[in-house]
C-alpha cells in the first residue's frame, strides 16, 4: 500500500485535485455558511428594528403632547379630546393594585402549596393526589384563556349577575382572574430555586413545616416574587381587551370601588378608535410606553438580582 | 398538640384551597360561557351559526363564518410573515450572536413582548393602514388583513423567539460537538443537528405563537376594519385577498358587547366559545408536543 501511495507521480497529481476538491467543497459549505448566518443576522436585526420603528415612532409623536399640564390635568372630551390625561393615570393605578391585593395572597398560596405541599399530598392518598393533579390543570388552562374571554366573563358575571356594573371593582375581580397564573408561575419557578438544604436545615431545628415555609423558604424566595408580581403589573398596565367590557370607560376620576373608570391603555383606544384624535392618543401611548419600558427594566434588574444571590449562597 | 402544630395543620388546608382557585376560575368561565351561550345555540342552532355566512343581528342573522375567516386568514398571514423571522432570529439568539451583540437583543425581544397591543394597534392605524392603502388595487383602504398580519407578526415575534431558544439551548451540547468534531461547518451543524433535535419545542412555540394570535382583540380591531364579511380578493390576483377588510372573533365579541342584547348578547358569548375551542385546542396540541419531548 504504502509503495503505491508514494508512487507514481499521476498518484501524486491526483492527491492534489482530490485536495483541491476538498478544499472547493469546504469553500463551499463556508460559502453557505456565511450566506445563512447574513440571513441569521439580518433576522436577529429586525427585531430590534421592529421595537425601535413601534417605540420610536410613538415616543417621537407624543413627546411633542407630554407636558405636566398633560400629565396633571383631567381629559376634557370633545372632538379634539381636550385636556390632559390624569384619570386615566389614576385609574390605571388603582386597578393595578386593586388586581394585585386580589390575586397576589391567592397566587403566591397556591404556588406555595403547589411546590411545598403537593409532593406529600401525593403520597397522602389518591383523594389528594388527584386533587393536586386537577389544581395543576387548572392554572396551566387558566394561563391559556384568551383576555377577551377574562373579559366575557367579568362581564357575565361580575358586572350583570352580582349587579356590580361597569367599575373598578368588575375590572379588577377580572384582571385577578387574568394575572392569577402568572403570578402562580414565577412564584412557583422561585420556590423551586430555593436550595433543599434551607429546608433541611430548618425542619432540622425542629421547626413546623409552616414555620419552614414562612420563615425561610418564602423570604428566601421573596426577590423571585417580586419579579412574578411586578410582571403582572405590567399585564394589567397593558391589558385592553379585559377592562374593555368590563371597566367602563368613563374618563372621570373613580372615586369609589363600583365607580367606572377607564386605564391609559383604553385611552389610547377611545382617543384613537372614537374621536380620532391621534395627537393626543400618542401622547398618551407615549406614556404608557415609558411605563412599560420601566415595569420591564425592574423585571430584568429583580431577575438578575436573583440569579446573583441565588449563584452567591448556591 | 402545641399550637404551632395546630397552625401548621390549618394552614395546609387553606393553601390547598388557594391551589383550587384557578380550577374553580376555569370552571366558571366555562360555565357561565356556555350558559350564556345557550340562548343563540338554542335559538339560532349551533350548525346554523358555525357554517352561516350572514352576521346581522338586526335580522337575527347570526352566522360566525365570516369571523372565523377573518381570524384564520390574519393568524395564517402572521405565521407566514412572522414564523421565519422569529425562528432565524431564535437561531441567532442561541447560537450565531456573539454575546454583547445578544444581551442587546434579548432586552429588545423582551420589551417587544411587554408593550401593550393597544400601542401595536395605534403604530398600525397611523403607519401601516396609510402604508397598506397606497397599494393601487381599486376598493382597498387599507383597513384590511394584510395589516393585521404584520401587526401579529410582530406581536407573534417574541413568544415564537423565546421559546424556540429555549428548545435550542434546551439541545445536549454533545450533540454539537459530535457534529463540529466530524468536520461540518456551524451552519451544517444548526440545520443538521440541533434544529431537528429542538424540532418539538420549535413546534410549540410557534403553535402558542397561533393561540397568541388567535387571543389578540385590540389591535386587531383597529386595524383590520371589522366588516362582517368573508373576505374575498379584490382583483383577479388572489394575493388581494389579504386586501379585503374581515373582522376576527375576538373584535366581534368586543365591539358589538357593550350594546347587545337577548340573542345578540347570547350568540356574542357562543363566538367567544368558538374562539375558546380554538385555543384549547391549539394550546393543548403544544402542551402535548413540550411534554413529549425527550430529555
Amino acid at each position: 500500500m504504502n509503495a503505491i501511495h508514494a508512487g507514481t507521480s499521476s498518484q501524486s497529481a491526483q492527491d492534489a485535485r482530490s485536495a483541491a476538491r476538498l478544499s472547493d467543497n469546504l469553500a463551499r459549505r463556508h460559502l453557505v455558511e456565511r450566506a445563512a448566518f447574513g440571513v441569521v443576522w439580518a433576522a436577529g436585526m429586525v427585531a430590534v428594528l421592529a421595537l425601535a420603528v413601534v417605540v420610536g415612532y410613538v415616543l417621537l409623536q407624543g413627546a411633542s403632547q407630554v407636558n405636566w399640564e398633560f400629565l396633571t390635568t383631567p381629559p376634557r372630551g370633545g372632538i379634539e379630546a381636550e385636556g390632559g390625561m390624569s384619570t386615566t393615570f389614576m385609574g390605571t393605578l388603582y386597578l393595578v393594585l386593586l388586581c394585585i391585593v386580589l390575586a397576589a395572597p391567592l397566587g403566591v398560596g397556591a404556588a406555595i402549596y403547589l411546590i411545598e405541599y403537593a409532593e406529600q399530598a401525593q403520597a397522602g392518598g389518591r383523594w389528594l393526589s388527584r386533587l393536586v393533579g386537577v389544581a395543576r390543570f387548572g392554572v396551566e388552562t387558566l394561563a391559556g384563556v384568551p383576555s377577551i374571554i377574562f373579559g366575557l366573563f367579568g362581564y357575565a358575571l361580575f358586572v350583570t349577575l352580582l349587579e356590580l356594573g361597569f367599575s373598578l371593582l368588575s375590572a379588577g375581580l377580572a384582571g385577578a382572574c387574568l394575572i392569577l397564573p402568572v403570578i402562580i408561575r414565577t412564584t412557583e419557578e422561585a420556590l423551586l430555586a430555593v436550595p433543599l438544604s434551607y429546608r433541611e436545615g430548618s425542619l432540622a431545628l425542629g421547626a413546623t413545616q409552616w414555620q419552614t415555609v414562612s420563615g425561610v423558604v418564602v423570604p428566601a424566595a421573596l426577590p423571585g416574587i417580586v419579579t412574578g408580581i411586578v410582571l403582572s403589573i405590567g399585564r394589567v398596565v397593558s391589558e385592553t381587551a379585559v377592562f374593555f367590557v368590563t371597566f367602563g370607560g368613563s374618563a372621570n376620576m373613580p372615586k369609589s370601588l363600583l365607580s367606572p373608570g377607564r386605564t391609559m391603555a383604553l385611552h389610547v383606544y377611545y382617543l384613537a378608535m372614537e374621536t380620532r384624535a391621534f395627537a393626543k392618543a400618542m401622547g398618551t401611548g407615549a406614556v404608557l410606553v415609558v411605563a412599560t419600558i420601566i415595569i420591564n427594566a425592574s423585571v430584568s434588574f429583580l431577575s438578575r438580582r436573583v440569579m446573583g444571590r441565588l449563584r452567591g449562597v448556591g | 398538640m402545641p399550637r404551632r402544630y395546630v397552625i401548621d395543620r390549618v394552614v395546609k388546608y387553606v393553601l390547598l384551597l388557594n391551589a383550587l382557585i384557578s380550577i374553580l376560575i376555569v370552571m366558571l368561565i366555562f360555565f357561565f360561557t356556555w350558559r350564556e351561550a345557550g340562548d343563540a345555540i338554542g335559538q339560532v342552532g349551533i350548525d346554523t351559526m358555525l357554517l352561516g355566512t350572514i352576521w346581522r343581528p338586526q335580522l337575527e342573522q347570526y352566522g360566525i363564518v365570516p369571523m372565523i375567516m377573518g381570524s384564520v386568514l390574519s393568524t395564517f398571514g402572521a405565521v407566514v410573515l412572522g414564523v421565519p423571522v422569529a425562528l432565524l432570529g431564535a437561531i441567532f439568539l442561541a447560537e450565531v450572536a456573539p454575546n454583547a451583540v445578544r444581551e442587546l437583543v434579548r432586552p429588545a425581544v423582551e420589551l417587544l413582548a411587554g408593550i401593550p397591543s393597544v400601542i401595536y394597534g395605534l403604530f398600525g392605524i397611523v403607519v401601516l393602514v396609510p402604508l397598506v392603502r397606497r397599494i393601487p388595487v381599486p376598493r382597498n383602504n387599507g383597513f384590511s388583513l394584510l395589516a393585521a398580519s404584520i401587526v401579529l407578526a410582530v406581536m407573534i415575534l417574541p413568544t415564537i423567539t423565546n421559546i424556540a431558544e429555549d428548545a435550542i439551548r434546551a439541545v445536549p451540547r454533545e450533540y454539537k460537538e459530535g457534529s463540529l468534531a466530524l468536520g461540518t461547518t456551524r451552519w451544517q451543524t444548526i440545520v443538521g443537528v440541533i434544529i431537528p433535535a429542538a424540532r418539538s419545542g420549535i413546534v410549540a412555540a410557534i403553535i402558542l405563537g397561533i393561540g397568541r394570535a388567535l387571543g389578540e382583540t385590540m389591535a386587531m380591531i383597529m386595524v383590520i376594519g371589522n366588516a362582517i364579511m368573508v373576505p374575498e380578493p379584490l382583483t383577479s390576483n388572489p394575493l388581494t385577498l389579504f386586501l379585503h377588510p374581515a373582522r376576527t372573533l375576538t373584535g366581534n365579541i368586543a365591539v358589538e358587547i357593550a350594546y347587545a342584547t337577548g340573542v345578540h348578547e347570547s350568540a356574542l358569548f357562543a363566538t367567544g366559545v368558538v374562539l375558546f375551542i380554538f385555543i384549547m385546542v391549539v394550546n393543548s396540541a403544544a402542551h402535548v408536543l413540550v411534554r413529549g419531548r425527550p430529555r
